[in-house]
């Protein structure tokens, strides 16, 4: 698996597929791919260590519920995401984002309001996990 | 788009015919065969897909400048009647609760203020908060936030930004009844303490324009619009609070319409009855939203008059008028010859109420609500009149901008940001942003031509044009 994800066209707003060799793998690079938009994860240091948990037996709509919890959290605390983590037993799941606060001056991306239902997709495959939505810019 | 699927009604109007036993309403496409034939096939997909939903009355509708979006079409209008188990769907009003526009002309002429674009431009970019990440000076407690979900821009004036007269020339005044602050949750409100008084990015911006062209003089002089005038435009939403409601809804309805046993064709039209506890509540938070939007353009109205009166001493900014483009509004419509009482989605599109509707301001009776079409930073934008024939037609709506014809990511690939700024200058188009990535995704070849959008508009009847705005300055997110 050498791409984590990719972005797909959508006409307003992004499309994002990630692939991952398990589940929680592909959403963490689905959260990878989201805040990519809005900063380049290069520029961004993991200094600042922020929880997330929720509840949803649904997949797909978990991945939907992770990405806007990450987008949430990541406009309360003033922050931007570089690296993630993602455990889950049954409906709970437990995670980790890791961000530093935007920087003055530097230069921006694209704001995402949210993660959106259309053309949302969990499946697994032969070589793992792929997780896609649009995402609203 | 597919336009082989298509039937031609009249020259800008266009349906879907039903295949046999296929159970759903009317689907019009308005637009000139140029526009229909550049839109994706999805839009004919998800309109299709609105026209099942349960409680639609009359047929499910595309403005000329629609393009394929979440839930809804961009540019999707649809009526539901509650009573016959009409729904509300977050995703009939999208994440951008209330995102409109607020226009402001000026009595200033380019000739006078054209010298003085530079230093406008910089100043506008360092007084108004913009792009992702971007907080407002200022810092809201709860309460305050409350307050502004109750009263919208009557709270903004009532703190000093504006005055009385701008609320005349609001969408609902500038209050919108019906918000339940208590229906929206508390990351929601966490989310907007910082965020009042900020542009935010993607399509939104700030623009200086000059009126280039007139095309009906008695709306124009009714608009207080002439040649060489310099107006305002202000792009912008409901911000972070906004954006989490629609967060939050976005599953819960979805939830919802499966657990209320609602066939979905896609699950992004989730749902619920608008009668239903979870259709109320969504619908009293969306209200919330909406006047947090009306609250954010007053604010950003007032830092635009604070720097015009800065750089050019004895300008005056007097709102035009303010139009939200993501909304769902209960609204008195004709229907067959009855009046009655529909909940109106318009996800990217604007309510353009014709000549005599009540909820028009003294001044604009005679000619029709203000509509504004706003395009790219590179084009121009154009001011419309709602028109008698739009509430037949589309339940008083038209179109909201140029609509994008290319996907950003293509955009990106095609064109860089820096170049594209120095490209513009050279047009004599003054482009302020904290985002090179948002400026080549915001290139104007990935939007639609907004002379044919706008002329599309007029001639199926949604709305005529009265003026065609230049861009001079633009304060992008």
């Amino acid at each position: 698996m050498s791409q984590r994800y990719r972005y797909f066209d959508h006409e307003a707003d992004i499309g994002i597929e990630a692939q991952g060799k398990t589940l929680e793998a592909a959403f963490v690079n689905a959260a990878l791919a989201m805040f990519a938009i809005m900063a380049e994860p290069a520029t961004v240091i993991p200094e600042h260590e922020v929880p997330i948990e929720f509840e949803e037996a649904d997949i797909e709509l978990a991945l939907v519920t992770w990405l806007n919890q990450l987008l949430g959290q990541a406009r309360l605390r003033g922050l931007v995401f570089c690296a993630f983590e993602l455990e889950h037993q049954g409906s709970h799941w437990r995670g980790r984002a890791w961000g530093m606060p935007w920087r003055p001056g530097a230069d921006r991306g694209t704001e995402v309001k949210g993660a959106t239902l259309t053309m949302l997709k969990v499946e697994q495959g032969r070589q793992g996990w792929l997780a896609r939505c649009i995402v609203d810019v | 788009m597919d336009m082989s699927r298509l039937k031609q009604l009249d020259d800008y109007c266009y349906t879907v015919p039903k295949t046999p036993g296929e159970a759903r309403s009317e689907v019009l496409l308005y637009g000139s065969a140029p526009l229909l034939q550049t839109m994706d096939d999805m839009v004919l997909t998800q309109i299709t897909n609105v026209a099942r939903l349960p409680g639609l009355v009359g047929p499910a509708m595309t403005m000329p400048d629609a393009h394929w979006g979440y839930g809804f079409p961009i540019g999707g209008v649809a009526a539901f009647d509650p009573d016959l188990g009409g729904i509300i769907s977050a995703g009939g009003v999208g994440f951008d609760i209330s995102c409109g526009i607020r226009c402001l002309r000026t009595n200033l002429n380019l000739v006078d203020a054209a010298p003085s674009f530079p230093q406008l431009a910089d100043a506008l970019f360092q007084a108004i908060p913009a792009g992702v990440g971007e907080e407002g000076a200022l810092k809201l407690s709860t309460h305050e936030l409350d307050q502004i979900m109750l009263k919208g821009a009557e709270w903004a004036v009532h703190q000093g930004y504006g005055s009385e007269l701008d609320l005349a020339l609001i969408e609902e005044h500038g209050k919108m009844k019906g918000a339940v602050p208590g229906n929206v949750s508390e990351l929601a409100k966490k989310r907007q303490r910082g965020e009042m008084g900020t542009l935010g990015s993607g399509n939104h911006y700030l623009e200086v324009q000059v009126v280039e062209r007139i095309f009906d003089p008695k709306a124009a002089q009714a608009f207080g619009l002439h040649e060489g005038q310099i107006v305002v435009s202000i792009h912008c939403g409901s911000r972070g609070l906004g954006h989490q409601i629609g967060t939050d809804y976005l599953v819960s309805l979805a939830k919802a319409a499966s657990r209320l046993g609602i066939q979905l064709p896609d699950r992004e039209l989730a749902c619920a009855p608008i009668n239903s506890p979870e259709g109320q509540d969504y619908l009293g938070a969306m209200n919330a939203a909406i006047n947090v939007a009306l609250a954010n353009r007053q604010i950003l109205a007032h830092l635009t008059r604070e720097v015009f009166a800065g750089v050019i001493p004895g300008s005056h900014l007097a709102t035009l008028y303010d139009v939200s483009h993501n909304t769902c509004k209960l609204e008195q419509h004709q229907v067959e010859g009855h009046e009655r009482l529909l909940y109106v989605h318009r996800k990217g599109a604007t309510r353009a109420f014709g000549p005599k509707h009540p909820a028009l301001p003294v001044e604009y009776q005679a000619v029709g609500q203000p509509v504004i079409i706003g395009g790219s930073m590179g084009t121009g934008s154009y001011v419309l009149a709602g028109t008698a024939e739009g509430e037949r037609r589309a339940w008083s709506s038209a179109s909201h901008g140029a609509g994008r014809a290319m996907s950003r990511n293509a955009a990106l690939k095609k064109w860089h940001g820096r170049e594209l700024i120095d490209q513009l200058k050279g047009q004599g188009i003054l482009i302020r942003t904290k985002s090179l990535r948002g400026a080549a995704e915001e290139a104007p070849g990935a939007y639609k031509d907004v002379d044919l959008v706008a002329e599309a508009t007029e001639k199926a009847g949604l709305a005529r044009r009265v003026a065609f705005l230049k861009p001079k300055v633009c304060i992008k997110g």
